[in-house]
């Protein structure tokens, strides 16, 4: 069942036909040619098309940064706030409006950084909204100082000898804040991003989506392993549901679980029936499958990485709201303003 | 033979351990006040540590009550009676007792242990050190003990019930029905019947111990006040602040929304909003301050009537969300229910000292308006009132209660809906030719929700174009989006009422202050008009913009005095304002100003002892 039809509104019927220009803005668009952020906007603006929302029912909601000009790139309504607060903007317009399509575009620093603390309580309340994670693995529009995602020994602006601290891994973060839908995907994915984020619309509950992004001005082929044809399929492993894990260029590669670790084994000489079947609803397999970045030799998984069905926080503080008109009836100011002891005086 | 004598004022101080229920003593005193038909005021004033040691000084909880037959502007400015349970309260609290004032003792209390806890080197009920009070020592504790033996309490349990007790007494003393405290103990102690029935034992055998012991040579009589008619209920301005909320939510046809975090004193306001889900109101208790304002702006971007409730602390952390606000022109009320700074400061203690924070406490030039109640009843009427400004204007408003004005409580005739201004907002909808940026006949953008056809459009952080509300960076636009939305909030000053004197409308002195000093002013300059003094009052509930008419009245005194919980905010304001000289009186002691405070400082000044003001002073000092 998806959003529309839980809050009783029946909109499809004479939704207008769109295409994605009909969610482009007239602004004009201020990021460096050859970010990739451009793709990112075009895939949003190809996909929303065939949603079953009309295009006043979107809100985009950002923080600051690069990617969090987005909002004003879209045909939308649209909320460029204030640097890592996006998610409480979310929640404060979506508890209250959950007839709304909420979606929030966030970069590693704004989301992860400055905004952390925010992201961790998003996520567990389990607002019911899409949350794009630009990781670029640099800041930049203050011009290449190293990121909170920077790989140690980081060398940039602001960390001439090398960046020392221990760099934080966005879908392990989301994991363990309680987050009901993780995902990730990459700039340089046009399909895959769309099915992520119309998968990701049609979760209830808050859709957290890494999605790498190259900053070819700051930190250019960070994700190039991920990227570039002749290495990527060797790099990267699609998941796909109750499906077993392989990849690499000749599909001759898999995941197998040796122990309590994953592994890379051959197909040449492991059959398929070995190896690891991808599981959306183990949470102990989401764990597994966020580490592998930080393992070397490991492929980058891509996809639905965790997806769990639980009440959202907009559902059940309109619910209590509900229970309490139905236990005590629609409010009554002038009863109200006389609860408790009153007197007269003649 | 027990008389009775008639009062027109009495002022009651219980004073305990926090632990010995001096909050609820009080409480329920009060109500008993109320119901009788007393005028009233009250301070609560007790420790920040939830659970202080027993015995220490710092754990020490009092509450104050004044109630009469006639007006009541404050909780008095000394007792006349004080309740000490423990020699801790009698330590802190006899400065505030009147000379020849009654001490209630409980000598269970005054043991070796207990004075040196205090702090006493020797026990002052053996020395001459309270020869100018009329004490009277009582077994507080075992006559407690004995009222509810055999009930199966254990000690603890039974020693708790010592308020009541002592309730009982000071019942007996000033005659005052135990039905609505009885009533209230059962209902309280539903479901633990042993400890309803000892509470009320207590109660009663407080009560008797009074017509038993001979101690006391007379029994007294406050009359009922001659309050306006009208229906009349208890509050505490946390309580209207509430009410308020739920009122405007009403008045205005919208949802209502209150984002916030916990934070001493404003977190009452919080429970008892939490309360009203029936009403379509919603809150949100976020991560932080920041997330608080940030959850409420996104709210009012979606329509929705928000609040955000804190304090000093709290208004340092949401300055960014607040100046967001200010530049996409979005309604927001934040209600910053002020205590003793700066940092963590005194928390349970009130101040005045957070004006210039929300005047000025932002980047770059964003102004707000800023609206002040005066009294815990005024809390609900200004409530209502920033709500009406921050929609009609499409602005941010602070609201500046304080702890005194939060926490303390008075008699409030309750008004008929139906008298309630009308505040009802609409949105914008056509899309005929609109302009997120355009311009109503009080300079206020349109209200354009998501989910309205027609009219998507982008808001931000970033300068905004004039109409279009596009990104701007155009040096000449920028100025004068500023001036804009300056002359916006100046414009209010057209919407609000006149700057009322109390007394003559012109002579020697006005004494000009805002906020909760309200009632001290009051009752000091009746006192001293009395006396044939030429003295007024005015006090401004407008900060920003304050009122039209404010220069004028000014004008027509020879001198302004400005008392203020803090250095000298408004007066400072008033200065660069009006080009006004004023003399600054200032307390920053974490407790309000007293009527007799200001009676000597009034008297001072007209009788020509105090000319200059001290912050004069002190800058002369540091000019030199
Ligand atoms: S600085 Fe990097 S992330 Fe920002 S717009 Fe340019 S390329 Fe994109």
């Amino acid at each position: 069942m998806n959003s529309i039809e839980q809050n009783g509104l029946n909109v499809i019927a004479d939704k207008p036909e769109y295409t994605a220009k009909d969610f482009s803005s007239d602004a004009d668009v201020r990021w460096c040619p050859g970010c990739g952020d451009y793709s990112i906007l075009a895939q949003v603006q190809r996909t929303l098309p065939r949603l079953d929302r009309k295009k006043e029912e979107y809100a985009f909601i950002s923080g600051i940064g690069c990617s969090s000009r987005f909002p004003y790139y879209m045909n939308c309504y649209g909320f460029h706030t204030i640097h890592g607060r996006a998610p409480a903007f979310v929640t404060g317009l979506k508890v209250t409006r959950p007839d709304l399509s909420v979606w929030m575009v966030t970069g590693d620093g704004d989301g992860l950084s400055i905004g952390g603390n925010h992201m961790m309580h998003i996520l567990r309340r389990n607002i019911n909204c899409n949350i794009l994670l630009f990781n670029n693995r640099i800041y930049g529009l203050t011009k290449g100082q190293y990121s909170p995602t920077s790989e140690v020994g980081k060398k940039t602006k602001s960390t001439p000898f090398g960046s020392i601290d221990t760099p934080v891994n966005p879908v392990r973060f989301a994991l363990g804040c309680g987050a009901s839908y993780v995902a990730r995907t990459i700039d340089r994915e046009p399909k895959h991003q769309q099915e992520i984020y119309e998968d990701a619309y049609n979760h209830q509950g808050t859709s957290f989506i890494e999605i790498y992004q190259n900053c070819n001005i700051f930190n250019d082929g960070a994700f190039s392993q991920l990227t570039e044809r002749d290495v990527k399929d060797d790099n990267v492993l699609p998941l796909k549901h109750g499906e077993p894990m392989i990849f690499g260029k000749e599909s001759d590669k898999g995941i197998r679980l040796n122990g309590l670790r994953l592994e890379v084994v051959s197909l040449s000489d492991t059959s398929v029936e070995e190896l690891l079947k991808h599981d959306e609803s183990s949470q102990e397999l989401a764990h597994t499958l966020a580490l592998m970045i930080d393992r070397p030799g490991m492929p980058t998984p891509i996809g639905v990485i965790y997806r769990e069905e639980r009440s959202t926080y907009d559902d059940l503080a309109n619910g209590q709201v509900e229970t309490a008109i139905e236990r005590f009836g629609e409010g009554d100011l002038e009863k109200l303003l006389h609860e408790g002891e009153t007197w007269v005086v003649a | 033979m027990i008389q009775h004598e008639k009062l027109e004022n009495v002022v009651i101080r219980f004073a305990g351990d926090s632990g010995d229920g001096m909050q609820l003593t009080g409480g329920q005193f009060t109500r008993t006040a109320a119901l009788h038909g007393n005028d009233l005021a009250t301070l609560p004033d007790f420790p920040a540590e939830i659970r202080a040691p027993a015995g220490t000084t710092y754990g020490v909880s009092a509450f104050q009550l004044h109630f009469s037959s006639n007006d009541v502007y404050t909780p008095g400015d000394v007792p006349d009676v004080l309740v000490a349970m423990n020699p801790a309260a009698l330590i802190t609290n006899l400065i505030h007792l009147k000379r020849g004032g009654t001490i209630i003792i409980n000598d269970d209390a005054f043991d070796k242990k207990h004075l040196e806890l205090a702090g006493y080197a020797s026990n002052p009920l053996n020395d001459d050190s309270l020869s100018g009070y009329n004490v009277v020592r009582l077994p507080l504790t075992t006559g407690t003990l004995k009222a509810v033996e055999g009930l199966g309490l254990s000690n603890k349990e039974a020693g708790r019930c010592k308020n009541f007790y002592t309730l009982g007494l000071v019942y007996w003393m000033y005659n005052r029905p135990m039905e609505p405290t009885l009533q209230w103990i059962e209902e309280k102690f539903s479901n633990r019947a042993e400890l309803a029935e000892a509470n009320a034992k207590a109660l009663k055998a407080g009560f008797n111990l009074g017509e038993t012991v001979e101690l006391f040579n007379a029994r007294y009589d406050v009359a009922p006040a001659k309050l306006p008619p009208g229906t009349y209920r208890n509050i505490t301005g946390n309580q209207a602040t509430a009410l308020g909320m739920v009122a405007a939510s009403q008045r205005t046809g919208l949802k209502g929304f209150l984002g916030t975090y916990p934070i001493t004193p404003a977190s009452d306001i919080l429970h008892f909003v939490s309360r009203y889900k029936n009403f379509g109101f919603l809150t949100f208790q976020a991560e932080d301050e920041i997330s608080a304002i940030c959850s409420a702006l996104g709210a009012a971007y979606g329509g929705t009537l928000a609040f955000t409730t804190t304090s000093g602390p709290g208004v340092a952390l949401k300055a960014e969300g607040i100046g967001l606000g200010v530049m996409t022109e979005l309604p927001v009320v934040i209600c910053n229910i002020q205590r003793a700074g700066p940092s963590t400061g005194m928390p349970t203690k009130t101040e005045q000292s957070d004006l210039f924070q929300a005047l000025y406490g932002r980047n770059g030039e964003a102004p707000v308006p800023v609206v002040a109640p005066q009294t815990p009843g005024d809390c609900f009427w200004m409530i209502m009132e920033a709500a009406r400004l921050a929609t009609k204007y499409m602005v941010p408003v602070f609201f500046l209660s304080d702890g005194y004005l939060g926490n303390g409580a008075e008699p409030w005739q309750i008004p008929a809906v139906s008298d309630l201004p009308d505040m009802k907002v609409t949105f914008h909808t056509d899309p005929d030719h609109f302009h997120p940026y355009s311009r109503n006949e009080v300079e206020a953008r349109p209200w354009a929700v998501p989910g309205t056809p027609g009219l998507e459009h982008r808001i931000g952080g970033l300068e905004k174009h004039h109409g279009s509300g596009g990104v701007s960076y155009d040096p000449g636009n920028h100025e004068m989006m500023t001036k804009i939305r300056a002359s916006k909030i100046a414009g209010i000053a057209n919407d609000i009422p006149e700057l009322e004197v109390h007394g003559d409308q012109e002579g020697d002195l006005l004494v000009l202050g805002w906020g909760s000093t309200y009632g001290a002013i009051h009752v000091a300059v009746d006192r001293m008009r009395a006396r044939g003094y030429s003295v007024s009052q005015a006090h401004l509930r407008y900060l920003n913009p304050m009122p039209k008419n404010t220069a004028e009245v000014l004008k027509q005194f020879k001198r302004i005095a400005i008392p203020e919980l803090n250095m000298g905010q408004l007066s400072r304001l008033i200065r660069s304002e009006y080009l006004v000289e004023t003399v600054n009186w200032n307390k920053v002691q974490g407790m309000p100003y007293t009527a007799g405070e200001l009676e000597e400082l009034i008297e001072k000044l007209l009788s020509g002892e105090e000319r200059m003001n001290p912050v004069d002073e002190a800058s002369m000092a540091d000019a030199r």
